[in-house]
């Protein structure tokens, strides 16, 4: 293994990092549910009672660009190298998989460990494996 | 539902939105650089995920020890403890999704919400996998 120390970016992952926790610590602390980004859409595309508060989330992550804009002085909007089929393609596998395995990066990943949750644990590690083999096979296998 | 609740949740969904784009989770690239382990591998979303883990931790024991939320709600977490093959087949479908594009649900509102036309069409995408699952199992509940 050999690590790309120009992109390590420790800090302000790190930061980032714990930004998120915040969040998800102010989200079951102040209103009792779990920050899952899949839970939550699907939730909004099945017209749970509790829509309004979803939706609320959603608008807040959509916002954020706007925000961090403000606060420092200007955004870099990353590039997106995949093609609009592997977009699509990616997409659909998100959406259904989410669905499936009850949760995603946020709910699972961040909320599911931080509660020792051993489904969360099986998922994440799932997951994680099948995001490297993916990497694997597109980058030094195909590509 | 009142105002309080949801500006609380607009809110949150703020913070957890900057703490996608300051950490480097909304740039696929990086994503893409963290999952590439076979090659120059970018271990920050390691930090990320410690980072945010390390403040759940604290939250979700005390969350766990408190019959209702601040705001008055009742806890609501999940009780399920069965490893399932939906969990499983769900996640790897998922993962691969992942790998693929190096973009998560919430990475992905966010870039919409930068106007990356990529995003846009990765959201479209995922929306519409999610509503394929609802349609699936509408029958089966």
């Amino acid at each position: 293994m050999q690590v790309n120390f120009e992109a390590f970016t420790p800090f302000s992952a790190l930061a980032g990092g714990v930004l998120i926790g915040l969040a998800a610590a102010a989200f079951v602390l102040l209103l009792g549910r779990i920050a899952g980004i899949s839970g939550m859409l699907g939730g909004l595309i099945e017209r749970a009672a509790d829509w309004p508060l979803r939706l609320a989330f959603v608008l807040g992550l959509i916002a954020a660009p706007a925000l961090y804009a403000l606060l420092a002085g200007g955004l870099a909007v990353p590039e997106v190298s995949a093609s609009p089929l592997t977009l699509v393609v990616a997409g659909l596998l998100v959406g259904v998989g989410t669905r499936y395995a009850s949760g995603c990066t946020s709910g699972h990943g961040v909320c599911g460990l931080s509660r020792l949750s051993p489904r969360s644990l099986v998922a994440t590690l799932t997951f994680m494996a099948a995001g490297f083999a993916t990497v694997f096979v597109v980058r030094h296998l195909l590509g | 539902m009142t105002i309080r609740k949801l500006f609380t949740s607009f809110a949150v969904g703020l913070v957890f939105g900057v703490g996608l784009i300051v950490s480097g989770m909304s740039n696929p690239a990086k994503v893409l650089g963290f999952l590439d382990i076979a090659g120059r591998w970018d271990p920050s979303l390691a930090l990320v995920m410690a980072g945010a883990i390390g403040v759940g931790l604290v939250a979700f024991r005390v969350a766990g020890q408190r019959p209702r939320a601040l705001l008055g709600d009742a806890m609501q977490l999940p009780t399920s403890r069965e490893i399932t093959p939906r969990l499983i087949g769900g996640s790897l479908l998922f993962g691969v999704g992942w790998g693929l594009a190096g973009i998560c649900p919430g990475p992905a509102l966010v870039l919409l919400g930068m106007g990356v036309p990529q995003g846009v069409l990765f959201v479209a995408a995922m929306l519409a996998g999610m509503a394929l699952f609802t349609f699936l199992e509408r029958g089966k509940r």
